[in-house]
């Protein structure tokens, strides 16, 4: 299987306060708490957790798209992509959001990410979710009626431009170009692998089965919150007629790694209970905007993630939760190297998901645990859980970067 | 209470839903935010003393059709193609709230399409200084608590009715939502006030007094942008959907404006 590291780069310093005093995390969160001198060092610290986790052998690094956010730091994931395409050498870079309907025109996604995959020398995956309705349709202003035909509109021209040789004019819906002819172009032929990040939505599952694409689930409610909705995923791809080829799926959870089970609650209590009080504090009045969820999904009866979360987030807007009950729901997964690898091999094995995508930082956690959180996972984990699936199946839908030997070696920083 | 006739028109290729009920010199009737889902009070008011034409805009209430308007030009073209099919060219037009909005424009973009206007609290117009309140981020299960004085006027003209199926209704709801965010996200501005000034149509602007989604104060707003003859009635303990909290009120202003 394939573990990747993936950060969601919080603001660490929101005040112990922050949930009696402010309305939401997200969207409409007090701008007076962003202290950008602070800001310098949080970047950087992460900039570094990234690349030390590209060097410690994480199959991947991801970085993911948020607007107004205060535990998302990233509006712009292709600008620390970029950074790690030069910083780092053996690593898929997985950008997990260009929020393809936000981009105007969207071939400036297509461009970006050629240009990182030509940086990289083709380790790019390239993620295009639709993006939740706090980041585009209330940060961003997109009207959550026309979104989703806007969002498959820029895919499809997205598309076109990597694998079109000549010069095309688009004449869509929403978008007309007279000239899509992107250069440069992606290293990957016919282009990187394309990854979409949703909710539970059998809409998505069947557009992921029809274009051969990796369905990733990432909540922040752990595996077992997840297990029903990737049950669900595979009992779509047996109707569809689809292999169980565990790489088609990926999965997000959280970890905290130590010496000791009782060692791991001492260091991650107070992080892990920092992320769910106060950087998942989101106003539920931003996760339902008329017609972000279709007709179809509501008919099925399926609450999407972010309406789950908000639920959550109503009952949770008192009471927040404690460590213990974080840990027992599966929130995050604790314990020993070998207690988490016994986890890690049994929920992969359970929700048959070949890529999962690790919070080995979050909330305010910082650097030097992050580190060690890393380092121990990395060393004692990994050997432990890598061989899983590899058996019996390939993963397409992994970069094809160039040979090593054919590719630069960015110039040591002289200071 | 008799039911008021239903029909279907096709508009712009989707089925729009049109009601009528009572007698007389017509008066249509373009929705708020509601929808006029059900027959309310007020439309049976008007319904005693006119012919009461309420025309489902597309996707409001038992119409289709809003997932093919992408501009604010097609909007007006449907809203046109619809008050004609149901008999509304040259008669007299209510529109409430995001009805409103369309009731304006188009009375002022094809001149004698609208004999008099009665406009109430319509969107369109946004300051800065004084925003419209944002109906589209309001925690599930709580917007009548913003759009009515008193919720209960709203809960009431939204009630699913005997015989109706649950999910049904619930998506019907969803749709005029979702038809209102389409037309008037992210601000509620439609640029209205481009057109306002080619508005000859004699108009009436009623506002509810305690309206906290389009404040009272854009009444004048309106009466100066109007290049026509504007009366402004407003109406006392009552909030953005106007008609749903003061029934009697509102239907006999307009009445008496109409002549």
């Amino acid at each position: 299987m394939k573990i990747l590291w993936f950060h969601l780069m919080p603001y660490t310093e929101l005040p112990d306060d922050f949930r009696q005093k402010n309305n939401s995390v997200w969207v409409d969160i007090n701008s007076n708490l962003f202290e950008p001198e602070r800001a310098h060092h949080m970047y950087n610290d992460f900039m570094d957790e990234l690349e030390f986790a590209a060097q410690s052998g994480f199959h991947g690094v991801c970085v993911n798209e948020h607007h107004n956010n205060g535990y998302g730091l990233m509006p712009s994931p292709n600008l620390i992509a970029s950074t790690l395409a030069r910083r780092t050498s053996e690593a898929a870079l997985c950008i997990l959001g260009n929020s393809l309907a936000l981009y105007n025109p969207p071939t400036r996604v297509a461009e970006e990410m050629a240009m990182i995959d030509c940086i990289s020398g083709g380790r790019v995956i390239a993620g295009f979710p639709v993006g939740s309705p706090m980041d585009t349709c209330y940060a961003y202003g997109q009207n959550p009626s026309l979104l989703r035909q806007r969002y498959y509109e820029a895919h499809d021209l997205v598309l076109k431009s990597w694998m079109e040789p000549e010069t095309f004019a688009f004449n869509g819906r929403f978008n007309q170009q007279r000239y899509v002819n992107n250069w440069p172009r992606p290293v990957q032929k016919p282009r990187p692998p394309i990854w979409i990040p949703g909710g539970g939505s059998v809409e998505t599952w069947r557009w992921c089965a029809e274009m051969d694409y990796v369905y990733c689930y990432l909540s922040y409610y752990g595996y077992k919150a997840g297990r029903d909705t990737m049950h669900g995923f595979w009992r779509e791809m047996d109707k569809l007629g689809k292999d169980r080829n565990p790489y088609r799926a990926g999965f997000l959870q959280f970890v905290g790694v130590a010496e000791t089970r009782a060692e791991a609650a001492r260091l991650y209590k107070e992080a892990a209970e920092y992320f769910y009080g106060r950087c998942l504090h989101v106003d539920p009045k931003f996760a339902s905007p008329p017609g972000y969820t279709t007709e179809a999904t509501v008919r099925a009866r399926v609450q999407s993630m972010v309406v789950q979360a908000a639920n959550k987030a109503i009952e949770r807007r008192e009471v927040p939760l404690d460590f213990q009950e974080i840990v027992d729901k599966g929130y995050v997964i604790i314990g020993s190297p070998d207690e988490v690898a016994e986890q890690i091999r049994a929920l992969a094995v359970d929700m048959n998901v070949g890529h999962l995508m690790l919070l080995l930082q979050f909330g305010n956690m910082g650097k030097e645990l992050a580190f060690h959180n890393t380092r121990l996972f990395a060393e004692k984990v990994l050997p432990q859980v890598k061989d899983l699936f590899d058996d019996r199946w390939d993963d397409r839908w992994w970069p094809q970067p160039m040979a090593r030997q054919q590719r630069a070696h960015p110039a040591p920083v002289v200071q | 209470m008799a039911a008021p006739e239903t029909r279907w028109l096709a508009v712009n290729g989707a089925k729009c839903r049109v009601r009528t009920k009572g007698t007389g010199r017509p008066i249509g009737f373009l929705a708020g935010l509601d929808g006029a889902l059900t027959w309310t009070p007020f439309l049976e008011r008007l319904a005693g003393e006119r012919q009461v034409i309420v025309a489902s805009l597309p996707g409001f209430a038992g119409s289709n059709g809003h997932d093919r308007l992408d501009q604010h030009l097609d909007w007006l073209l449907a809203t046109e193609e619809l008050l004609r099919g149901a008999g509304l060219a040259g008669a007299d037009l209510i529109g409430s709230s995001v009805g409103g909005a369309l009731a304006a424009d188009v009375a002022a973009v094809w001149p004698g399409l609208v004999r008099k206007l009665a406009l109430i609290a319509p969107f369109g117009l946004y300051d800065e200084g004084e925003p419209t309140f944002d109906v589209f981020a309001v925690r599930p299960g709580t917007l009548q608590n913003h759009v009515c004085a008193n919720p209960e006027n709203f809960a009431q003209a939204t009630a699913q009715p005997a015989g109706e199926d649950a999910m049904e209704w619930q998506v019907t709801q969803l749709r005029t939502n979702e038809a209102a965010a389409r037309l008037l996200w992210p601000l509620g501005d439609t640029r209205l006030a481009l057109r306002l000034p080619r508005l000859t149509t004699e108009t009436l602007l009623v506002w509810g007094a305690d309206d906290r989604v389009v404040p009272p104060s854009y009444a004048g707003r309106f009466q100066k942008l109007i290049k026509g003859k504007t009366t402004i009635a407003t109406i006392a303990g009552a909030g953005h959907l106007a008609e749903l909290d003061a029934p009697d009120a509102v239907a006999a202003a307009i009445l008496e404006f109409l002549g």
